[in-house]
């Protein structure tokens, strides 16, 4: 358990995506959903913040700032969505929204 | 030794806080766990000498992206939702993601940190400048294009967003 290795770091980063992973899979309020990806690309980010510095290499936190981005993109537009979506059907259960499906 | 006793207590919050907030019921509480779960990843990146990424977590994600969780869970109605079924019947796929990282975790703690091997890591040179200052050489150089590609992305979303929103387009 000790020192705290590069590794440590790595299996944190793939416990957390665990946890986005099944928050998304069986969850089914989609506000829930939405917090889920972001514990995914939070997952993403440290292990991009491990490796930068592991190796000494700034790219790793430049990658970041540019999941952070998209992160916030995907939480505006995919929030924007769903106040749409509850306009036209009163629900945030994902698996009532069934309208495409056959 | 101090650095163990801080990497464990981050990684507590981040992994408790994680899984509070799949598993509340209640979508405030969730978004509050989401909260602890984001400062724990900022105080990693911090532990991991990323001083400007910590930074940036903590104004954006804990300031920004939470607020605009709470304020469309305050638009949308939950309390509704909170009294229904909050899981779906897709726990066998979960099961087998959790049982796939689930073997590489219990790998992990059985071998140590001897288990997965990475290349060397390179020799902490004396650094001239900070962190910020490092970044920013490399981000406005070597990474101009995606830089300026990420604000054309953000100018989408926000337009997306608000004609997602609006009531009559």
């Amino acid at each position: 358990m000790y020192p705290v290795t590069t590794v440590h770091y790595l299996v944190l980063s793939v416990a957390l995506l665990l946890i986005g992973t099944v928050g998304v899979l069986t969850r089914r309020n989609i506000v829930v959903i939405l917090m889920s990806l972001e514990l995914i690309l939070n997952a993403v980010n440290i292990n991009l913040i491990a490796f930068s510095n592991h190796f000494k290499h700034v790219s790793g936190q430049i990658f970041a700032i540019f999941v952070i981005t998209v992160a916030v993109a995907e939480a505006a537009v995919g929030l924007g969505i769903l106040i749409a979506m509850f306009r036209n059907k009163p629900t945030v259960q994902a698996d009532e929204i069934e309208l495409l499906k056959w | 030794m101090i650095d163990a006793v801080f990497f464990y207590f981050f990684a507590a919050l981040v992994l408790g806080g994680g899984v509070l907030t799949i598993t509340r019921r209640n979508a405030v509480h969730s978004a509050i766990s989401l909260i602890v779960s984001l400062i724990g990843v900022a105080g990693i990146f911090l532990l991991q000498q990323a001083e400007f990424l910590f930074a940036v977590q903590i104004v954006l994600y804990v300031g920004g992206i939470m607020v605009l969780f709470l304020f469309v869970i305050m638009l949308v109605n939950l309390d509704e939702a909170s009294r229904m079924r909050q899981f779906n019947r897709q726990w066998l796929a979960a099961l087998a993601a959790a049982g796939l990282v689930g073997a590489e975790i219990g790998y992990f703690v059985y071998k140590g940190a001897s288990a997965f091997r990475l290349p060397l890591p390179a020799a902490a040179g004396a650094e001239q400048a900070g962190n910020v200052q490092r970044i920013a050489d490399v981000l406005f150089s070597d990474y101009l294009l995606p830089f300026e590609l990420a604000s054309v992305l953000l100018l989408a979303a926000v337009i997306g967003s608000v004609v997602m929103a609006k009531k009559r387009v």
